[in-house]
């Protein structure tokens, strides 16, 4: 993983000082309220319903177990013992004292970390597929070109008061989508020309919250030089052009449909014409040295386990995990773990202090130290010998990270919700949990397959809901909490939106909606069909007609 | 209140700001709005005492090479979390290659002085009541930022080989 230099180092203590003397003068009175909104917004502070809520930047959801320890330890010294995996792969913390900030990211900056604009209308975290590397079917490793991106967003002096806040994905699996990408402010897709040279697709303005747009497709093959200063006139455009006069209309996804495409390429293009080839281009030797970061660790020559297999026909529990929860790994004998934050009765992608020292061990025991955080909130270890899956198993169940359910309904994506987030107009958690004290029949999951069942507790959708095989959106109707439901989504490469059904439940009502369209499926299915592919060959008429029939 | 600085020292504001178009042109010294300058340029083509000031939304395509001999052009921040301004004023000063006065005006914090600097201002009259002595600490806040802009002409990535 990227090691930090002197010069990275330098401006995370910096980021430190600056935000201590920041909050400093907020409290002396000198930096009115709406003075140091953004200020502290930038290092991932937003003041929620009960207390400061601070996010922490994983850049491209990677991590080393020194680093989740010291989570484990803020988690422990300033939180309430438990920390949360957001959809930006970041990690939250929900009680801590606006008077111990400084103090905590003081502390990330001791093992490299940040919350440099985790929040706030500016460059977020970059993300990527949460097996870049380890996944076969990869092009190249996208991590080296997010690091890159992470350095040039960091502080960058002409981006940090956009309109809105903007977020970049990078993805170079040439089959799979892992990151959502194309509902972000720009997608960057790593391909090869016919002559093999590396590029990216460039795709600008998608995105989720009140107006869910994917991606349009704005440059087919931008060499990987060019990456930066075409980064500088996209973000250019969108500084001045961009509204702010409503923030709903303020994403860059709105200037492109007002736009249209095709003037918003001209506009892009003329800009990148004077600074393309400039001194902003990328040069071999600073890709060859990010690129040095990420070289593969040292993997021993292993056939295929033998005991995995005795493992896997003696032992139904280890076997259903295996199948859900482990994923093919590029190199022979080894895989890739996920360890799911989805258990019956925890938040969705919530973990504890005594957890996350746990992940820990374990990556530095399994996985070569590392750790990585997924959008769907989970925890992933990369680099597991097959040999070692059945012992690691074991510790993850006794952990409680064991639940069986990778990918499938109640693997879900959640935002906090009305418990803790003052923009939501509803809850989300509780509704997470009765979904998954209903469904907790683990053939049953197994037997639905794979169904993406995302939730949130407003229309900024945090929780992902419209692209959801189900989604699921709290909404407020005078003072009263109701679910609105919406099929069909979908954050694959070839992404959709999902469709609205009608009108909105009461949160009771939830569970029976969701077994009514599970058993429209169920029914509608011809064998091997995913639930998305039922639901897009049947048509939604008939899951809309079953879900309301019997639900009052 | 408002007082003028630029990195290193506390400055006097010799320039009268004239934010509409319905005031007294004749008298001197005056920082007047970008597009009545530009509409009026007769007016104005005589006098070395004349400045203009764009707002967020100006359209700099229409100034191309008439700025360089302009002694001071303002940029109306007006409000500090509006960033249009940092995006014309690295078209003013690297584009245009403008080598004069670029002043921050309108809602000018110390928070965002050195953003401001790296974008090519090189005055700034701060807001209502601010301390010019203060001011002037908030310009060296990162000593060796990632990115080029109008002060430092190249990547880190290229400054450190």
């Amino acid at each position: 993983m990227y090691i930090y230099d002197s010069y990275d180092q330098s401006i995370v203590d910096e980021r430190v000082a600056q935000f201590k003397d920041q909050t400093d003068r907020y409290f002396s009175g000198e930096l009115t309220e709406e003075q140091f909104l953004p200020l502290r917004l930038q290092n991932g502070l937003y003041v929620q319903r009960y207390a400061p809520m601070l996010r922490v930047a994983v850049p491209y959801g990677l991590l080393s177990s020194t680093q989740v320890r010291k989570l484990a330890h803020i988690a422990r010294t300033y939180d309430k013992g438990y920390a949360h995996v957001t959809t930006r792969t970041n990690f939250q913390f929900n009680w801590p004292e606006l008077k111990d900030v400084p103090e905590i990211l003081k502390e990330l900056a001791s093992v490299q970390m940040h919350a440099i604009q985790t929040s706030g209308n500016c460059i977020r975290n970059t993300t990527t597929d949460q097996f870049a590397g380890v996944t076969s079917g990869e092009l190249i490793d996208p991590r080296p070109y997010c690091e890159i991106i992470r350095q040039w967003s960091t502080v960058h002096p002409e981006f940090a008061f956009l309109p809105r806040k903007f977020k970049i994905a990078v993805n170079s699996h040439t089959t799979d989508d892992r990151a959502a990408t194309l509902l972000h402010d720009v997608a960057l897709k790593i391909v090869k020309n016919e002559a093999g040279e590396t590029g990216y697709e460039v795709y600008v303005g998608g995105g989720l919250g009140r107006t869910p747009i994917i991606a349009s497709l704005v440059e087919d093959f931008l060499p990987e030089k060019h990456l930066l200063t075409y980064l500088d006139a996209v973000l250019r455009v969108y500084n001045l052009n961009g509204r702010r006069d409503n923030k709903y209309k303020a994403r860059i996804k709105i200037l492109v449909k007002a736009l249209g495409v095709e003037a918003f390429r001209e506009l892009v293009r003329t800009e990148w014409s004077n600074l393309k080839d400039g001194p902003g281009t990328i040069t071999q030797e600073e890709l060859d040295r990010v690129k040095g970061h990420f070289t593969e660790p040292a993997y021993e020559k292993l056939e295929s386990s033998k005991d995995l297999e005795l493992q896997l026909s003696e032992n139904k529990a280890f076997s259903n995990w295996y199948n859900r929860n482990v994923s093919e790994h590029k190199i022979a004998g080894y895989a890739i773990a996920t360890l799911t934050l989805k258990k019956l009765g925890t938040p969705p992608g919530d973990i504890t202090d005594n957890q996350l020292d746990a992940t820990a061990d374990l990556a530095d025991k399994y996985s070569f130290g590392e750790i990585r955080s997924t959008h769907e909130q989970n925890l992933v270890l990369a680099d597991v010998k097959q040999d070692d899956l059945f012992e690691l198993w074991k510790e993850a169940k006794a952990l409680g990270f064991s639940t069986p359910n990778l990918g499938l309904l109640t693997d879900m994506i959640c935002c906090p919700g009305g418990d803790f987030c003052a923009l939501a107009n509803a809850k989300s958690i509780p509704v997470a949990e009765a979904l998954q004290a209903k469904f907790d029949n683990l053939d049953y999951l197994h037997d639905l397959g794979e169904i993406d069942l995302n939730i949130s507790g407003c229309m900024n959708a945090c929780g992902h809901h419209h692209i959801g095989h189900i989604g699921i959106l709290g909404v407020d109707k005078k003072g009263e909490e109701f679910y609105q439901v919406s099929l069909g989504g979908d954050a694959g490469p070839k992404a959709s939106l999902g469709k609205i059904l009608g009108p909105s439940f009461a949160r009771d009502q939830m569970p029976n909606v969701i077994e009514n369209i599970l058993n429209t499926y169920v029914d509608q299915r011809i064998d091997g069909e995913r639930f998305l592919d039922t639901y897009r060959r049947a048509g939604h008429a008939i899951f809309k007609e079953r879900a309301y029939a019997k639900s009052n | 209140m408002q007082n003028l600085i630029n990195q290193e020292v506390e400055l006097t504001n010799s320039w009268a700001l004239i934010q509409d178009d319905s005031a007294d042109f004749s008298q001197q010294n005056i920082m007047i709005p970008a597009m009545y300058w530009l509409e009026n340029q007769e007016l104005f083509s005589d006098r070395t005492d004349v400045s203009i000031w764009f707002s967020g939304d100006a359209d700099l395509s229409l100034f191309k090479g008439k700025l360089t001999n302009i002694p001071v052009i303002g940029i109306n921040f007006p409000a500090f979390a509006d960033g249009r301004g940092y995006s014309l004023a690295r078209l003013i000063s690297e584009r245009e290659d403008y080598k004069g006065e670029l002043r921050a005006i309108g809602d000018v914090l110390i928070d965002q002085l050195y953003f401001m600097k790296r974008c090519g201002f090189t005055t700034y009259l701060l807001k209502e009541g601010l301390s010019p002595k203060k001011a002037i600490n908030y310009f060296e806040t990162f000593n060796a930022p990632y990115q080029l802009a109008a002060d430092i002409k190249e990547p880190l990535f290229r400054r450190k080989s």
